[in-house]
């Protein structure tokens, strides 16, 4: 495939295998967080760390959407879509995510009319397709998907579509990168900064990181070249002893971000004062809500929801997991309690959660010889 | 904590989950799901865990795409699939092409000429009678090119509602091969993997076919008959062909996992030899699906022991439909159960079962 081969060539990954080899102080352990889970799966995907040298550690951060939905927003959803004459839509991973008693494809299987869509688009045409019925959009992601919800808000708004309502769930990065940088038990050397995330806010809200907690960032894109040179990046910051925000991926993302875009949300969404978090808890100013222009289309407006704040499991260790202070196998009910068939918890059912992405890829230890 | 600590500890929960998965799954669910149906992890669960354990046959726990039974010393193979696709048609086939292609492909796969077929028809009140005649007209043109009769029948109508156009089901029947020396068991290290062309055409196809993406591509299911494909290795893989698969339903990732098990040797595929066609792959980019777990619905996997696997690709590669069949990887020892990829990129990973449903009703 034209300009994506390109970036998973084999031959230029070893030569910066070789390069980050040579940049690395070997007395050094180097611990860096990916926030993305867009890069936790292309990592285990084409066995990135594979080309990396032993004391160079990913570590997996939050940014995986349906990973930090909490169990009671599930339990939220649940109920709208069993409400009276409700079309209930959201993405494919959404529906296998536990709530405290079942998940939404448990909730279609016993009637309720759940459907998968891929985009929010596909709900609006939903609605438009039956006027009679209430289609509802479980809306999810940072700032990678909030400007499409928007976008469709906006449309739905213009076209006078009254049966079309969105259940908000979107999230916003920083918030829980200050909480993460915060915590005590947090030992890092530097980021892998979102990429997709990064299109729309650009890389600037970042700059707190070097400048207020002395670590590097660079923003990165999704393919494995992307990746080992972005690691290389931080190794030369860490090395020339620089600290700042750097964009590797700066063929997709303006350091200014997407005007357009954040007009759009600014429009649509308003921040809630608190959002709670799957595993980190309530973070102040963290999630987005529609705005009073658009009270009409908001689902939590219309529809009763128990609102009540899930406890996670007491085995589930999710929240160390989103947080990087443990890798996915050292939760306690990893891989035999919690497989991605029979989640406990959100990490294991997207595929871009970490303890999804280490147990389909990378369940084999990386010194492990095959015979 | 030293590395070397932490990489020994790591090694026995991966130990451990290793025995927990090698047990027979039970099936714990409440109700069915869509999971159950999509050839992955939960279909697994269903057939281990509640169908094989109350029917208990030696030949149902072969777990082949066909049973085998022994009548008077005639070795035949009996295979039976319902047909639920949505569309009914698609670029490349329809309905009926899969009826017929999917049963005759679960015997020939087996090493059994297809020899009949039964039809048995679920329609829904209200179906177009253009719509069936076409199916009908399918149905006699891909048993015609099969070279297999359709020699019984049923037929049921369900309420408007009830059923979605229409469902079919075919049993097909055919004489084991005497070539044929194949069983699910029989993998040995050492053994070539190959695969008989380009994979994940059938799944991308119905995909596009929804109309659900805005997406627009020149992609064809890949429906027709393997028994060519599967005589040509039975010419030339003789002994050394060890066993084949029909990679439908969870694609050929399914295949490698179900017989990784079923023969407790690893697999290990590079990644870099599978073929894909260019408009598969872009299409599986785009919608993030691995190829690997597209459902095909004229491809088979063929094990063959190292001395016959040259012999056997060339002879497959010179059967029409089958010029990119291609060597994709190799079988080992250990770990047991497990299917390994070097990537392209040159890291490896495990290749597991699917947990989810990417893609109900491709057939």
């Amino acid at each position: 495939m034209k300009f994506v081969d390109e970036f998973r060539d084999a031959e230029l990954g070893r030569v910066l295998a070789g390069e980050i080899l040579a940049a690395v102080d070997p007395e050094r352990h180097y611990k860096l967080m990916e926030v993305c889970g867009g890069h936790t799966h292309s990592i285990y995907k084409y066995g990135v760390d594979d080309l990396l040298p032993d004391n160079v550690e990913l570590v997996h951060g939050p940014g995986c959407p349906v990973c930090v939905i909490p169990m009671g927003r599930v339990d939220d959803g649940i109920a709208i879509a069993r409400a009276e004459n409700v079309i209930f839509t959201c993405f494919g991973d959404m529906m296998r995510v536990p709530g405290s008693e079942q998940s939404l494809l448990e909730a279609k299987a016993e009637g309720a009319d759940v459907r998968m869509v891929y985009s929010p688009l596909d709900a609006l045409r939903l609605a438009k397709a039956n006027p009679d019925r209430d289609v509802v959009f479980f809306a999810l992601g940072f700032e990678t998907t909030a400007p499409s919800t928007a976008l469709t808000m906006k449309r739905a708004k213009a076209e006078g579509v009254s049966n079309f309502f969105c259940m908000c769930n979107h999230v916003t990065i920083v918030p829980p990168l200050r909480a993460l940088l915060d915590s005590p038990d947090l030992r890092l050397d530097g980021f892998i900064g979102p990429g997709h995330v990064s299109t729309v806010v650009g890389a600037r809200p970042f700059e707190f990181i070097p400048a207020d907690y002395g670590k590097p960032v660079v923003i990165s894109g999704f393919e494995p070249l992307d990746i080992l040179q972005s690691a290389l990046m931080i190794i030369n910051q860490l090395e020339g002893e620089r600290c700042e925000v750097e964009n590797q991926y700066t063929r997709v993302v303006p350091y200014e971000g997407n005007l357009r875009a954040l007009e759009v949300m600014a429009e649509v969404f308003e921040l809630r004062p608190h959002f709670e978090w799957r595993g980190l808890g309530f973070i102040s100013q963290s999630a987005l809500r529609l705005s009073d222009a658009y009270a009409e289309f908001d689902a939590e407006r219309r529809y009763e929801t128990p609102g009540v704040r899930v406890a996670d499991p007491k085995a589930c260790q999710c929240g160390e997991v989103l947080k990087g202070v443990i890798k996915p196998w050292e939760c306690k009910v990893f891989g035999t309690a919690c497989t991605p068939e029979h989640a406990i918890g959100t990490c294991m059912v997207s595929p871009e959660g970490a303890c999804a992405a280490y147990y389909n890829y990378g369940r084999f230890a990386r010194d492990r010889e095959v015979v | 904590m030293s590395e070397g600590l932490v990489s020994g500890r790591e090694q026995r929960i991966l130990e451990i989950i290793e025995t927990t998965r090698s047990k027979r799954p039970r099936f714990k669910d409440s109700q069915v799901t869509m999971s159950h149906g999509a050839g992955g992890k939960a279909t697994q669960t269903l057939i281990e865990g509640l169908f094989a354990p109350a029917f208990a046959s030696e030949s149902l726990d072969q777990m082949g795409d066909a049973g085998v039974v022994e009548i008077e010393g005639l070795r035949l193979a009996l295979t039976t699939d319902s047909f639920v696709v949505k569309p009914i048609r698609f670029p490349g086939g329809s309905i009926g092409d899969l009826a017929v292609n999917g049963t005759v492909n679960d015997l020939a796969v087996a090493g059994a000429r297809p020899a009949a077929l039964s039809l048995s028809l679920i329609l829904e009140e209200g179906l177009d009678a253009e719509e069936l005649r076409a199916e009908v007209r399918a149905i006699a043109a891909a048993a015609e090119v099969a070279g297999v009769e359709v020699i019984t029948g049923d037929t049921k109508v369900v309420e408007r509602g009830h059923a979605d156009k229409m469902y079919i089901c075919t049993t097909g029947v055919g004489q084991i091969d005497p070539r044929a020396r194949l069983s699910t068991a029989a993998i040995e290290p050492g053994d070539k993997i190959i695969v008989s062309g380009s994979i994940g055409a059938h799944g991308t196809a119905i995909m596009l076919a929804r109309g659900e993406f805005e997406l627009d591509a020149d992609i064809e299911s890949d429906t027709c008959s393997l028994w060519p494909a599967a005589d040509a290795l039975l010419e030339a893989g003789g002994a050394g062909l060890r066993c084949m698969r029909d990679a439908t339903r969870g694609g050929v990732a399914t295949v490698l996992n179900e017989l990784a098990r079923a023969s407790q040797v690893t697999m290990v595929v590079r990644e870099a030899d599978v073929p894909v066609d260019a408009a598969v792959m872009g299409a599986s980019e785009l919608l993030g699906i691995d190829p690997m777990y597209v459902a095909n619905e004229g491809k088979l996997v063929a094990f063959v022991a190292p001395g016959q696997a040259d012999g056997a690709l060339a002879a497959l590669r010179s059967v029409p439909g089958c010029e990119e069949a291609a060597e994709i990887g190799e079988v080992k020892t250990e770990p047991p159960g497990m299917v390994l990829v070097e990537t392209a990129f040159g890291g490896r990973r495990v290749m597991d079962l699917l947990a989810g449903d990417p893609l109900p009703r491709i057939c």
